[in-house]
């Protein structure tokens, strides 16, 4: 066999996909259990956001794949490959041209707009998995509204260290209900989960979909005497000179110089193109022209 | 001086082609050919064939010879294919008492109808390097003996004659099915043996083994181990029976495991059940321990906490497609949420060192 279905999924798998993701949007927050496949990439690297894009693309789609942020990650580079041949749909890092972005890790920094599809990659769906590593014992715990136990460890970490010791994937309530994974994206990108645009997040491994519809309320768990705070490197990028960006941390020489950098490159680059320049940048050639 | 991420696209290329390199080896030593895999390699390919949940000797030494001898790569590949073909229907059961039979041991009756038949084995060999094997690879003919024309009946049947071994009903309904549907518990044990019959083989046999040691231990005689070959029928809706539409290898392992009997039910033995494609005897032995170590519940045993009678413990585990993935994703970048570590673990221990310092004068 050589030829693949369009997407690569068969339309069976995909209608099975697409009704999760129905069932999701209607329940903003909740897990719902679909029938992974295998896919040709490994299990942890994406697969359940490649099966939820399969499932939504068409061939009028603009396509964009970043993971930490960046469009030229090896991962990002396979997965949008991996469309490109199999979906034949057209490809960008422009974060305004793509219908379709799916994400490991960040939420762009440009605002989402209606009509926009925002997928997830999720590596643990169940943000209680960690205080209680047995399925059938967390989904009884949502299914009862009972989150005391993130609760206890929130109040835990603030008793022990000052604040609360999570600073990704921290755990968020749509719409005042569900508590919910954001998946291993920085805390700095919580608030914007509050966005414009269709977020499907895919678990594969885990076979677990959820989605949080627009315009939906998701809150940052906290409590009144220490309220959320969304953090990042106290810096500016030292190539394109934003203040409000998320930022790595690049280590430049052997006696431990560094850099900061945005994790976002498309919007760097846009930045410097349109003539911002950081600390260590340099204009773009096409800004100085 | 870090300009931007780029070349990530090239850099994947060039690995490939490396990697295409590597996996000819030495261009002056001869290629290896898919036949000589499949020939030469059959308990490899039943391993790939087992856990990759695809009969196909072809296509299994394909995916050794792709993936350069790693199995669970190669088992992989085969999963991924498999994933990606029509489902146009379901077999009807294999009779494994009709099985042509090329290996069947019991443990537990000195002998019984059908015979002892040790087979191709390695049980008894002794384990020395045979030099000879590098130099030519000849070998003499093997005796034969005259197949054995009527069906091999199951040693737990002569068991079950007496009311000695718990019965197993038979039940019509459509089992489900592990690839098509979300696993979700508690699993019924039709679905437990279908997640173990691809599970891991190293894994299946740790959970084995730490049951004959003590965690959920159910002493088990090996009742029946018999290997041979099955033919697969199928009901044909137009034609309204069944016909043949070919045979696999099959092994198949059926434990004998002590039960002492509780309130409501009088002493008597108690079973396990493997069954694995290809000659996989480790295997099929090691699911027979683990199915009947995740029956404890169903028997109203003691709940002992023992990994191997935990169901979503064995379940969620025992996969290693999904373990391997999810292992090796972890040498993907992750420098953000590095990055926001970095950022709160600089700042607790700014206000740890400052607290310090306050104490301290």
């Amino acid at each position: 066999m050589t030829e693949y279905n369009y997407a690569y999924l068969d339309e069976q798998t995909k209608r099975m996909i697409r009704r999760a993701i129905l069932k999701g949007i209607a329940i903003p927050g909740y897990q719902v259990p679909f029938a992974s496949r295998e896919m040709p990439m490994p299990y942890g690297w994406g697969t359940g956001g490649v099966q939820v894009s399969a499932a939504v693309l068409t061939p009028d789609d603009t396509f964009k794949v970043i993971d930490q942020g960046a469009d030229d990650t090896t991962n990002a580079v396979s997965i949008r490959k991996f469309f490109e041949r199999t979906a034949q749909v057209r490809v960008t890092e422009a974060t305004a041209d793509a219908t379709v972005i799916q994400t490991r890790h960040r939420i762009p920094e440009q605002d989402l707009a209606e009509g926009q599809i925002l997928v997830y990659q999720v590596p643990i769906p169940e943000p209680l998995r960690f205080l209680e590593p047995r399925e059938t014992e967390t989904r009884k715990m949502h299914s009862l509204e009972d989150y005391g136990l993130m609760h206890v460890k929130l109040y835990e970490d603030i008793a022990q260290h000052g604040h609360i010791a999570t600073s990704y994937a921290y755990p968020v309530k749509v719409e005042g209900r569900y508590v919910m994974d954001p998946s291993p994206i920085p805390k700095f990108d919580n608030p914007k989960l509050n966005m414009a645009a269709i977020q499907l997040f895919g678990a594969g491994r885990e076979q677990r979909i959820y989605a949080v519809p627009p315009y939906t309320d998701v809150v940052s768990l906290d409590f009144d005497d220490h309220p959320f705070e969304p953090t990042k490197a106290d810096h500016a990028c030292d190539l394109c000179g934003s203040e409000t960006s998320y930022l790595d941390e690049v280590i430049i020489d052997d006696a431990g110089g560094r850099m900061f950098v945005c994790s976002d490159t498309d919007f760097c680059r846009c930045r410097r193109a349109a003539g911002h320049v950081g600390r260590l940048g340099t204009a773009l050639p096409e800004a100085a022209e | 001086m870090y300009v931007a991420v780029k070349g990530g696209e090239q850099a994947i290329e060039n690995a490939h082609a490396w990697l295409a390199e590597e996996r000819r080896g030495d261009p002056a030593v001869p290629e290896l050919s898919v036949e000589q895999i499949r020939e030469q390699m059959a308990l490899a390919i039943n391993r790939v064939m087992a856990e990759g949940s695809l009969y196909d000797r072809d296509l299994a030494a394909l995916a050794i010879k792709q993936a350069r001898g790693d199995l669970i790569e190669a088992i992989f590949l085969v999963r991924a294919y498999r994933t990606t073909l029509p489902r146009f229907g379901y077999s009807s059961p294999v009779e494994t008492e009709a099985m042509a039979v090329d290996r069947r041991v019991s443990a537990t009756f000195k002998d019984a109808p059908g015979g002892q038949v040790l087979g191709p084995t390695f049980d008894y060999t002794h384990r020395l390097l045979d030099f000879k094997l590098a130099a030519d690879g000849l070998v003499p003919d093997a005796p034969v003996a005259t197949p054995r024309a009527e069906p091999t009946p199951h040693i737990t049947d002569f068991l079950n004659r007496d009311g000695l071994i718990q019965p197993e009903t038979a039940t019509d309904e459509t089992p489900p099915d592990l690839t098509r549907d979300p696993l979700e518990l508690p699993a019924d044990r039709s679905l437990r043996l279908q997640s173990l019959t691809r599970g891991d083989e190293g894994f299946v046999l740790g959970m084995a083994y730490s049951t004959q040691r003590g965690y959920g231990r159910n002493h088990a005689f090996v009742g029946e181990l018999r290997i041979g070959t099955v033919a697969v029928e199928m009901e044909i809706p137009e034609l309204g029976f069944s016909v043949e539409i070919g045979e696999v290898q099959v092994t198949e392992c059926e434990t004998v495991n002590q039960f002492k009997g509780s309130g409501r039910e009088p002493p008597q033995f108690t079973r396990g059940y493997g069954l694995v494609f290809g000659m996989t005897e480790r295997k099929a032995i090691s699911m027979a321990l683990v199915d009947r170590a995740l029956r404890a519940k169903e028997m109203g045993e003691e709940n002992t906490g023992a990994p191997a009678q935990d169901e979503e413990f064995v379940l969620y585990h025992c996969d290693n497609i999904q373990a391997t993935g999810f292992l090796e994703h972890i040498k993907l970048p992750h420098y953000v949420d590095f990055q926001s570590e970095l950022e709160l673990v600089r700042k607790l221990r700014a206000e740890a060192m400052a607290a310090g310092r306050e104490t301290a004068e």
